[in-house]
């Protein structure tokens, strides 16, 4: 080797030194970052270890959630009263990125971290909470539902490919029925009916499912650069499409209006969706007074309200507005997500 | 007039069986040529770095910006036809001549990898969709910039009889870094603290991956600069530079202008990587959490194949093992199509897609090699190439309105029979004995 070689090799060892030198400090920076999560913020709300049942309380009703404030229990499921929202959280220990409860039953999306990977898994909980079964997911869970009976249980992950694949992603929706724990892995399956006829496309994606009762749901149905509002059929397992432009759609209690997140022509691709709600009846569409991008499938808090998250200081808020395009949006709580009712 | 190469008077052009086991001569020749190695840790440093963004972009995108999965597809698309047109540029601007004589190879692509490596940290800086997307179209000027050059860099380091092997290390090289580089993502995210991907707004997780993978974009172009020659051993110096006429006619040779054909009609029926991995999600029963698997497992055969195959290359014809990676294309076609069922016939496909790259990605540029002089390497490459990734790009958009009227599972039984008549087509226009002594013609005028 002579000595311009070994100038070579000395450079490149240096190199290798000072740009291992900037990487190592970008990845400490950000752990430390991390770390800081672990840690109460002052002022934050008290979350405290306790029972969380998923069955309806004798008095009153419960509000559930992700726990997105900083401290031990971060990511846990907890309870607080109805009434008092912004009061001390009742952490159930259980972690979830995605959660939905109703009639005893729970649907909690989960991570698990792993040595070159992290997986994904759909669980599906008892009454206390308890894993009754767990389904592996392909991909970053985004949307969950439990049927107002209890029986059926839907969600919704993107799956990403890597460079291989494009830069396109997807979204996965699968449906379980927990009394037989009959899978529905891929709702793409089912026959789709676009305005009136049979309809095929290697980009169709479904997300967001929400259940009218234990056959009948809805969700957003995507190809060609369009979105559909589509009503599923367990049963006849197929997707008729109803209206344009709605996604994840949420039914109200008394089944006759879906709240969703309209794409709205004007608004800059970084938040390009209002909150509306669209009347199943007339098919008339109403803005709601949330003036902000949502990006969140919403949650009926009771017949003429919606609950849903926006981005906060520790990830996610939860806000309320009137269903009925009136009144304005009101923080419910800080530093929460996936929120569901019992009672 | 026409030489196909500097070394054709002591070397074979078109190897032939004959030729090729009498090929070997000494441990000195037959070992891959440093400049290769290094071109190769250089794609392998530098698709670390870019596999590593590209794993974890729409994830952000999606929870760190909050964009919904419509219609990125199409704008890949269009990204990677602009890229294949820029590939053309940079392989003319390549065989343009220094003031030594020495064409600009290695400068064209220090200029492509640069543009490459600078938007990494641009990442960053920019939190918007449309400065995202310039940064990404940044980044596919690069790659295209680069293409050309390096492929002729690797021709040119290399002896005639041995550029099939040459390429199937470049490549295999290449693979390892497009599969290392998820896995240094994921190992960044991990150390910097769990759960930032899935949720919760923080960028100081990715601001991690985006970081890392700028200091290895830049050893990337270092180790470029450092140790790849400036003027490839078959590079000989030259007065004049091929003009962009010159360029525009390099189809006029009758075997480039061939083998452009065939990659072409070839290119139209390779159905694109996504559509294949859906087909074989709904054929063959594959658990959706396996899906985001099913990449990897033809890049394993690939990298595992490029080396192996590429020799076969150097000893039976490139042209000849381009056909028969197209035919094991079709078999994998076939077994999709196949009444087969579950894990065996997932990695059977697998097995097959990635053999089918390993016959023919590198081989591609090794028997384009064989067929455009020396001062015109970079154009020439670079025209085969794009034609490939154009017919390729004109095929998805056939597919996915055929998917649409006919459903995936016809449309692919019609790629299938299109292929068929392609293979056999392409088989007549590169018939061995005809370029052959087409090639002896070229070489002895």
């Amino acid at each position: 080797m002579n000595l311009r070689n070994r100038t070579r090799v000395i450079v490149l060892l240096v190199a290798v030194l000072l740009l291992g030198a900037v990487g190592t400090g970008a990845v400490l920076h950000a752990a430390d970052r991390t770390a800081r999560r672990d840690q109460a913020q002052p002022g934050g709300p008290a979350v405290t270890s306790g029972a969380v049942s998923l069955q309806a309380p004798d008095s009153g009703r419960q509000l559930l959630f992700r726990n997105m404030a900083w401290g031990p229990h971060r990511d846990e499921i907890t309870t607080v009263p109805a009434d008092r929202p912004d009061g001390p959280r009742t952490a159930s220990g259980v972690q979830c990125l995605r959660f939905h409860a109703a009639a005893g039953t729970g649907i909690c999306l989960q991570a698990q971290h792993g040595a070159l990977e992290d997986t994904y898994r759909a669980v599906v909980l008892d009454d206390h909470l308890r894993e009754l079964r767990a389904f592996p997911a392909a991909g970053i869970p985004t949307r969950s539902r439990v049927s107002p009976s209890g029986h059926l249980v839907a969600w919704t992950v993107f799956v990403s490919g890597d460079s291989y694949a494009g830069s396109d992603f997807s979204t996965r929706a699968s449906i379980v029925d927990v009394r037989d724990w009959n899978l529905r892995e891929n709702l793409e399956d089912f026959a789709v009916i676009l305005d009136g006829h049979p309809y095929q496309a290697h980009d169709v994606n479904i997300w967001g499912v929400t259940f009218a009762d234990d056959n009948t749901f809805y969700a957003t149905l995507a190809s060609a650069g369009k979105t559909h509002l589509v009503r599923g059929d367990l049963a006849a397992r197929t997707l008729t499409t109803l209206h344009d432009n709605v996604e994840c759609p949420s039914l109200s209690p008394d089944g006759t209006r879906i709240a969703y997140k309209k794409r709205v022509p004007g608004l800059p691709a970084d938040s390009p969706w209002r909150l509306y709600v669209l009347d199943l009846g007339t098919m008339t569409e109403t803005a709601t007074a949330e003036q902000r991008n949502i990006d969140d499938q919403a949650l009926w808090s009771g017949t003429g309200t919606l609950l849903y998250a926006l981005p906060g200081d520790y990830g996610a808020d939860l806000w309320t507005v009137p269903a009925d395009g009136t009144g304005a949006a009101q923080l419910v709580t800080r530093a929460a997500v996936a929120p569901a009712y019992l009672g | 007039m026409y030489v196909a190469d500097s070394r054709s008077s002591k070397a074979p052009v078109a190897p032939t069986p004959s030729t090729g086991g009498s090929a070997r001569r000494g441990a000195a020749a037959r070992a891959v040529p440093g400049a290769v190695l290094a071109l190769g840790a250089v794609s392998m440093v530098t698709d670390i770095s870019s596999e590593m963004v590209n794993a974890v972009l729409p994830l952000y995108l999606l929870t760190g910006l909050g964009l919904s999965p419509l219609g990125f597809g199409l704008l890949d698309g269009i990204q990677n036809g602009f890229s294949a047109l820029v590939r053309l540029v940079g392989g003319h601007l390549a065989d343009r001549r220094g003031r030594d004589g020495a064409a600009r190879h290695k400068a064209v692509a220090v200029v492509g990898y640069g543009l490459s490596a600078l938007c990494r940290p641009l990442l960053l800086f920019v939190h918007t969709v449309p400065l995202i997307g310039a940064v990404i179209a940044v980044d596919r000027t690069g790659k295209g910039l680069r293409t050309a050059p390096r492929d002729a860099m690797i021709s040119l380091a290399t002896e005639p009889a041995h550029r099939g092997r040459a390429f199937g290390v470049h490549r295999a090289m290449d693979t390892a870094g497009a599969l290392l580089g998820p896995l240094t993502a994921f190992l960044v995210l991990r150390l910097a603290g769990g759960p930032l991907l899935a949720d919760g707004g923080e960028r100081h997780g990715y601001d991690a991956v985006f970081t890392v993978s700028a200091c290895v974009a830049a050893l990337g172009v270092l180790i470029l600069l450092l140790f790849v020659p400036n003027r490839q051993d078959g590079d000989e110096p030259s007065a004049t530079a091929p003009s962009l006429r010159a360029s525009l006619h390099l189809l006029r040779l009758p075997g480039l202008r061939r083998l452009t054909l065939c990659a072409v009609l070839l290119g139209l029926t390779t159905v694109s990587d996504s559509f294949l991995y859906l087909l074989i999600q709904r054929r063959l029963g594959l658990s959706v959490s396996l899906f985001p698997l099913l990449p990897l497992g033809t890049a394993a055969a690939f990298l595992l194949l490029a080396v192996p195959l590429g020799t076969l290359a150097d000893r039976i014809g490139r042209r000849r093992l381009f056909l028969l990676g197209h035919g094991v294309l079709l078999a994998a076609y076939g077994l999709l199509l196949s009444p087969l069922r579950g894990l065996p016939a997932v990695i059977g496909v697998l097995v097959l897609h990635g053999a089918f790259y390993a016959a023919t990605d590198g081989v591609l540029a090794a028997a384009a090699a064989d067929a455009v002089p020396a001062e015109q390497r970079g154009a020439g490459l670079a025209l085969v190439g794009t034609g490939q990734a154009l017919a390729r790009f004109a095929c998805s958009l056939l597919f996915g309105a055929l998917w649409s009227a006919v459903g995936g599972s016809v449309a692919l039984a019609w790629s299938a029979g299109a292929l068929a008549l392609c293979v056999g087509g392409a088989a007549v226009v590169l018939r061995p004995s005809e370029t052959v002594a087409t090639d002896a013609i070229e070489e002895s005028s």
